[in-house]
């Protein structure tokens, strides 16, 4: 009889998928998030002379007046934008998933935009929009620079990260829940409070967290359009390269870790709470008809776009532009990137090809990690273990992460120092760098799977690994997908990792957006900037086209059969 | 691969399993013995255990201690890939993705295309869904994603079948006709079947044995018939079927005094010196046209038109304060007219509880 | 069919051949300004056939900061072109290796590290100036300055951009200049007067002539080559050097130690010193470290070098952590601003 054989070899295949995996996920996050953490914490408490590390100069910088300062500063700027981002990332997302506004493909692409430059075009482009020989100065009665610069520069870089999340979650919903509800008498708004949100509660808190986070740790907009109102990533920043206080700066980095634990433990929380998956049994849901609906979201909607639109058309406007704004001919002359250093164009091809080994290795390795830790049961500690170490990146800066990796792989002696430089190094801090919120699509994707499912193919004797990618990949396409779009998109835009990581041969195109930027030479860097800006988008296009196809046979059955 | 329906079943033992969830004990010393081919039923109210106990069968939970055996193997400490079953979730869990004939065929590995077709056109034959191939789970009624369900757990031809919950979902009417249906197709392939329930009517159709389980703990474990003729605690009388209650005290061997009445008591009745004894309302007679033992008088209170029968409620004149329930056909609705009735209580028919 | 195979595969040796024709490259880290970079280096790779730059190229604190992290596996294999203010602190550190070029003897005493053989040698000066946008001045009404003290008139409020000492060795030099000129005690004065009208400090030292070109701020202080090139092409841009006298620093090269590439890093160290070399940097700047050569810009005075101020490296060097320290208490990051400390 065969059924021995079989069992075996579906057994051994899964103890190497699950467990073989997860040991080498574990192996790959500890080098990549956790050694360079740990050599941060290395620097930090190292009371190395003119470092500005140790205890004592820990106990210091605490209790100093001007980290007071800066603490509140960073803090109401990144409460203030939370508050701003997550409510109208919300009403965007509703309005893509639960109305029947026209045109919504174009919204979605649209809300892609600020993903599609580094941080600083936003900041650019309000500078020529607002700043003192802005097109719009008149709007503003105050400057620009400063806290109202930050808060906008980050609330539009922002925007498409908190929106991501809630799309996912409001993308799958239960048309039966609907219909009970409806036919027990209750509101719109009742059906919203008793179904909808409790079902998103939990996507609006990681939303809030991750753009709290990304906003207490940026340091792309506050360069740009700051001016004199410091936070925090900007102190680590100059702790680092204005005064060569490597330890100082560490510290600074561990202070801007405790959004990330704080995160952690919000979404722990909530994860004992859960409960809601989609059933096979679950009905797709249609929206109800409604006029007024509609032309109040489509209202919305259009405004978020203008908004983003006139930014990022600022910002290609302004790259064109020879001389602002005494001279306002349009010229090509900030595209000729011969003249920068590294050669733009080294930098643009670098940018390729980072971006691709990202998108391509880190989608792979990024989801197929969160199933494992979702779907599989059996090694707690491991689970936990992996799930801690993977919010960790989400509250590093990128500038402390990049330190991280110049102080780890830097050390004398380490065996993995050969990396150091290379493209395999950025590829792993890029990475590194975003994996939580690609994990957490995939995780959200994930959730929604009926929890069963693994039970239903362990009892068929089926390889876990041949369910992973027979069913839960198809089902999960539309997310994965989004993952290799956001990680490709982000691999071009990346820099504050990057800036301590390029060597000559792999200096990247948003290094050189800074390089130029800090340099006064504006123009070359939003020109610059606006080329990584189409070629963001247009990959994205390429990819939304060529899934089509794939996406239009895995949707077959998510559509409901007529007369059910 | 086998081209029978499915395996002769094997026999699954049960022994001393404990589980606890924190501080929670979910199973306390459980054993159970189901024999080849029967169709045992866990019965039993939410968090009593019986779902726990069917995924440690499963291997989906792992026993604290305790044995499992299935056939004669030692399955305790296996994978659930290792064990040999079917199982079929409250949810159904079929995968949305795939059509219904990828669903059943999920777990036929190893076998030819053109053997798998054919083994899962026998399934859906079996189930009666035959046509239904290319179709996708969103686009079937509730009733027919089980019947795909229970295909696809059938299809490997497993010698054991794990319900959780399998009527859960459907409405009442379709509910007993599945119940039949699913009977008669567990009976014709002789399958090894453990069911979970908590909805009596269900168990007591379908299932050869019932074990009622209560707190972790089987507290019957008998044919339906004898779980409700001869309960073998007040938590298995209550729970199923209707009852009514009395509170004695033992007058003699032979008999008991409840409220101003003596009783006379089955011989086998056991020494319990007070306690309640316990009656089903059919065996209670109404108005019996001749003599019989335990004969009292009783008082009606209100009577219930249940369209083929009708039922009672009444309380013995010398047992003021216990409502009582009876049943009572149709046609003898009538003939009571008066408040005063009299009430016959067989000595067979009081279980005697401590 | 073997025929295009062997083709290939002759195309591919050659190709290999000429990869293995031993040309060293040679990293090279830089704060020069990104404009001059492909003209030195094709300046010295004519001069050097076997050998290739590779530069790495960012503001002074960032390279100064990259080569501190690197400290215990450097990656450059020498400098050409960073301040020598930041160079003495690798020297403090022990990363470069003391060399005396070709030229040695032509470089001015002021223009090289004291210690024989020099561990870093000067290439040129560069100084504060001050970019003073005529159009905005005009809109907006203000007089001309041409004292440093002149900026602290409230008429500036708010207009002055200046590089931040922490980060940009610009913004250093200014500060250490100021601090020499006017003293300790009123050299804080002038700063805390001066902060009252700074609109913004920026990080690198060509930014704020650029920002003054562009008419986002009217007053910017920089340094002489940003706006030589400006106004070259066509900013409206007046260059004041202010009366008191300017601040100053020396772009300088040297040879980073343990570099496994010695031979060539030296030789780079000879071309940086090299009269050739010094025919480049005319171009830029207008105070070279070998005196005699330079021709100063025709945007800029004949008397150029000697409005530099008497400038004490050492004096600077030893300072500087106490300096940017107090700088910083003072003007980065208290939302109150202390007055007369």
């Amino acid at each position: 009889m065969t059924l021995p054989r079989q069992v075996s070899r579906a057994e051994t295949g899964d103890r190497v998928f699950v467990v073989g995996g997860k040991l080498l996920w574990l192996l790959l996050l500890g080098i990549a998030v956790l050694m360079p953490l740990l050599a941060i914490f290395w620097r930090g408490f190292s009371s190395e002379a003119g470092q500005g590390g140790g205890l004592v100069a820990a106990r210091e910088l605490v209790t100093s007046a001007n980290f007071h300062w800066l603490l509140g500063n960073s803090l109401k700027v990144s409460l203030s934008v939370a508050a701003i981002v997550v409510p109208l990332a919300y009403l965007f997302a509703y309005a893509l998933q639960r109305t029947l506004i026209p045109g919504k493909a174009i919204w979605r692409g649209m809300s892609l935009l600020p993903l599609m430059a580094p941080s600083m075009l936003p900041g650019i482009a309000l500078v020529y929009l607002f700043g003192n020989q802005g097109m719009l100065r008149g709007l503003l009665s105050e400057n620009i620079y400063g806290f109202w610069g930050i808060v906008l520069g980050e609330v539009i870089y922002t925007f498409p990260h908190a929106l991501m999340i809630l799309l996912s979650a409001l993308s799958l919903a239960d048309a039966r829940l609907f219909d009970a509800a409806s036919s027990m008498g209750a509101s719109p708004a009742r059906a919203f409070r008793s179904i909808t949100w409790p079902a998103t509660r939990q996507a609006v808190f990681a939303a809030f967290c991750l753009v709290f986070t990304l906003t207490i740790t940026d340091f792309g907009v506050p360069v740009v359009v700051g001016g004199d109102y410091q936070v925090l990533a900007l102190e680590a920043y100059k702790a680092v390269v204005g005064q060569q206080q490597f330890g100082r700066g560490a510290l600074i980095g561990m202070v801007l870790l405790l959004p990330a634990l704080f995160s952690f433990g919000v979404d722990a929380w909530l994860r004992r709470r859960h409960g809601d998956s989609m059933s096979g049994r679950a009905q797709v849901f249609q929206p109800v008809p409604s006029a007024l609906r509609d032309a109040c979201y489509l209202t919305i909607v259009l405004l978020i776009c203008a908004v983003l639109l006139l930014v990022f058309g600022m910002a290609v406007y302004s790259s064109l532009v020879k001389f602002w704004p005494y001279n306002l001919s349009l010229s090509l002359n900030h595209y000729q990137f011969e003249d920068t250093a590294g050669g733009g164009w080294l930098a643009y091809r670098n940018s390729l090809t980072l971006a691709l080994c990202t998108a391509l290795i880190g989608s792979v390795l990024i989801f197929t990690g969160a199933y494992l830790m979702e779907k599989t049961k059996g090694q707690k500690g491991l689970n936990l273990a992996l799930r801690m170490l993977s919010f960790v990146p989400m509250a590093v800066p990128g500038l402390v992460l990049g330190l991280g990796y110049v102080f780890f792989f830097n050390l004398n002696g380490n065996p993995l120092h050969v990396f150091y430089g290379t493209m395999t190094l950025l590829v792993v801090c890029t990475i590194a760098h975003y994996l939580t919120t690609a994990q957490m699509t995939a995780t959200t994707a994930l959730r929604q799977l009926d929890a069963e499912f693994e039970a239903a193919a362990l009892s068929l004797k089926a390889p876990l690994y041949r369910h992973y990618l027979k069913v839960t990949v198809p089902i999960c396409l539309p997310a994965l997908l989004d993952i290799v779009r956001y990680l490709f998109v982000s691999a071009m835009t990346t820099v504050s990792a990057a800036i301590f990581l390029y060597s000559p041969d792999t200096i990247l195109a948003a290094v050189a957006v800074l390089n130029m930027d800090d340099a006064g030479n504006v123009g070359g860097a939003a020109a610059m900037s606006t080329l990584i800006l189409f070629t963001s988008a247009g990959v994205s296009l390429l990819l939304a086209w060529a899934s089509r196809g794939a996406l239009r046979r895995s949707q077959a059955w998510r559509q409901t059969a007529p007369g059910q | 691969m086998n081209t029978a329906l499915t395996q002769p079943g094997a026999p699954m033992k049960v022994r001393g399993i404990q589980k606890r969830f924190g501080a929670f004990t979910a199973l306390d010393n459980v054993s159970l013995d189901v024999a080849a081919g029967e169709l045992v039923c866990l019965l039993g109210p939410s968090g009593c255990g019986k779902t726990t106990l069917l995924r440690c069968i499963a291997g989906l939970e792992r026993q604290d201690s305790g044995e499992l055996y299935l056939g004669d193997r030692d399955v305790s400490l296996l994978p659930p890939q290792a064990r040999d079953y079917g199982i079929l979730f409250q949810s159904y869990a079929l995968f949305p993705n795939l059509t219904v004939e990828a669903n059943i065929g999920y777990g036929l590995t190893g076998s030819g295309r053109d053997e798998v077709r054919q083994r899962v056109g026998q399934m859906l034959e079996l189930v009666g869904l035959v046509g239904s191939e290319k179709k996708y789970p969103g686009q079937l009624s509730g009733g027919q994603q089980q019947r795909v369900a229970l295909a696809r757990a059938l299809a490997p031809a497993p010698s054991l079948l794990l319900l959780d919950e399998p009527m859960s979902a459907l409405d009442a009417r379709v509910r007993e006709h599945l119940c039949t249906e699913l009977r008669q197709l567990q009976r014709r392939l002789g399958i090894t079947t453990l069911m979970v329930t908590h909805n009596q009517d269900e168990a007591m159709l379908m299932a050869d044995r019932i074990a009622v389980m209560n707190n972790g703990k089987v507290e019957q474990y008998a044919t339906p018939q004898e779980i409700y003729d001869r309960p073998a605690t007040p938590f298995v009388a209550e729970f199923v079927g209707q009852g009514n209650w009395l509170p004695f005290s033992r007058n003699s061997a032979s008999h008991a005094q409840v409220g101003g009445m003596n009783m006379r008591l089955a011989d086998d009745a056991g020494m319990a010196k007070s306690g309640r004894l316990f009656c089903r309302p059919e065996a209670i007679s109404v108005n019996p046209p001749v003599h019989e033992e335990n004969l009292f008088p009783a008082k009606v209170r209100e009577i219930t038109f249940l369209g083929n029968r009708c039922r009672m409620s009444f309380e013995l004149e010398q047992l003021p304060g216990h409502p009582l329930l009876a049943e009572l056909a149709p046609e003898a609705m009538p003939r009571l007219g008066a408040q005063h009735i009299w009430v016959a209580l067989p000595p067979r028919s009081l279980q005697v509880f401590a | 069919m073997f025929k295009p195979l062997a083709l290939v595969a002759a195309v591919l040796t050659a190709f290999s051949v000429n990869a293995f024709a031993a040309k060293t490259e040679l990293t090279v880290y830089t704060a020069l300004e990104a404009e001059q970079l492909k003209t030195y280096k094709k300046a010295f790779e004519q001069a050097n056939p076997d050998v290739e730059i590779k530069w790495v190229r960012d503001s002074t604190g960032i390279i100064t900061a990259k080569l501190l992290a690197e400290k215990d596996r450097p990656q450059a294999d020498a400098v050409w072109g960073l301040a020598a203010s930041s160079l003495a602190i690798l020297d403090q550190q022990g990363m470069l290796d003391n060399y005396a070029p070709k030229d040695l003897d032509k470089i001015g005493k002021n223009y090289r590290d004291a210690a024989n053989p020099p561990a870093w040698v000067g290439m040129d000066v560069w100084a504060a100036t001050i970019c003073f946008n005529t159009v905005e001045a005009e809109k907006q009404g203000l007089t001309k300055p041409v004292s440093w003290q002149d900026l602290t008139k409230p008429e500036y409020k708010g207009k002055i951009v200046m590089p931040n000492p922490a980060s940009s060795g610009t913004g250093f030099l200014d500060v250490s200049a100021w601090l020499q000129t006017f003293g300790d005690k009123q050299g804080w004065q002038y700063m805390d007067d001066l902060h009252q009208n700074i609109g913004q400090y920026v990080h690198s030292g060509s930014k704020p002539c650029k920002l003054a070109a562009s008419g986002e701020f009217p007053i910017g202080i920089s340094f002489e080559y940003p706006a030589v090139q400006l106004k070259r092409q066509g900013a409206p841009l007046d260059i004041i050097l202010p009366k008191e006298g300017l601040g100053w620093d020396i772009e300088a090269t040297a040879v980073i130690k343990g570099t496994a590439h010695k031979d060539a890093a030296q030789k780079l160290a000879d071309f940086s010193a090299s009269p050739a070399a010094m025919e480049l940097y005319k171009d830029n700047f207008a105070v070279l470290a070998q005196p005699g050569i330079a021709k100063p810009q025709t945007e800029l005075p004949a008397d150029y070098e000697q409005r530099l101020i008497k400038n004490d490296f050492a004096w600077a060097s030893k300072n500087r952590d106490s300096i940017l320290t107090e700088w910083r208490k003072r003007y980065d990051g208290k939302s109150e601003k202390v007055a007369g400390q």
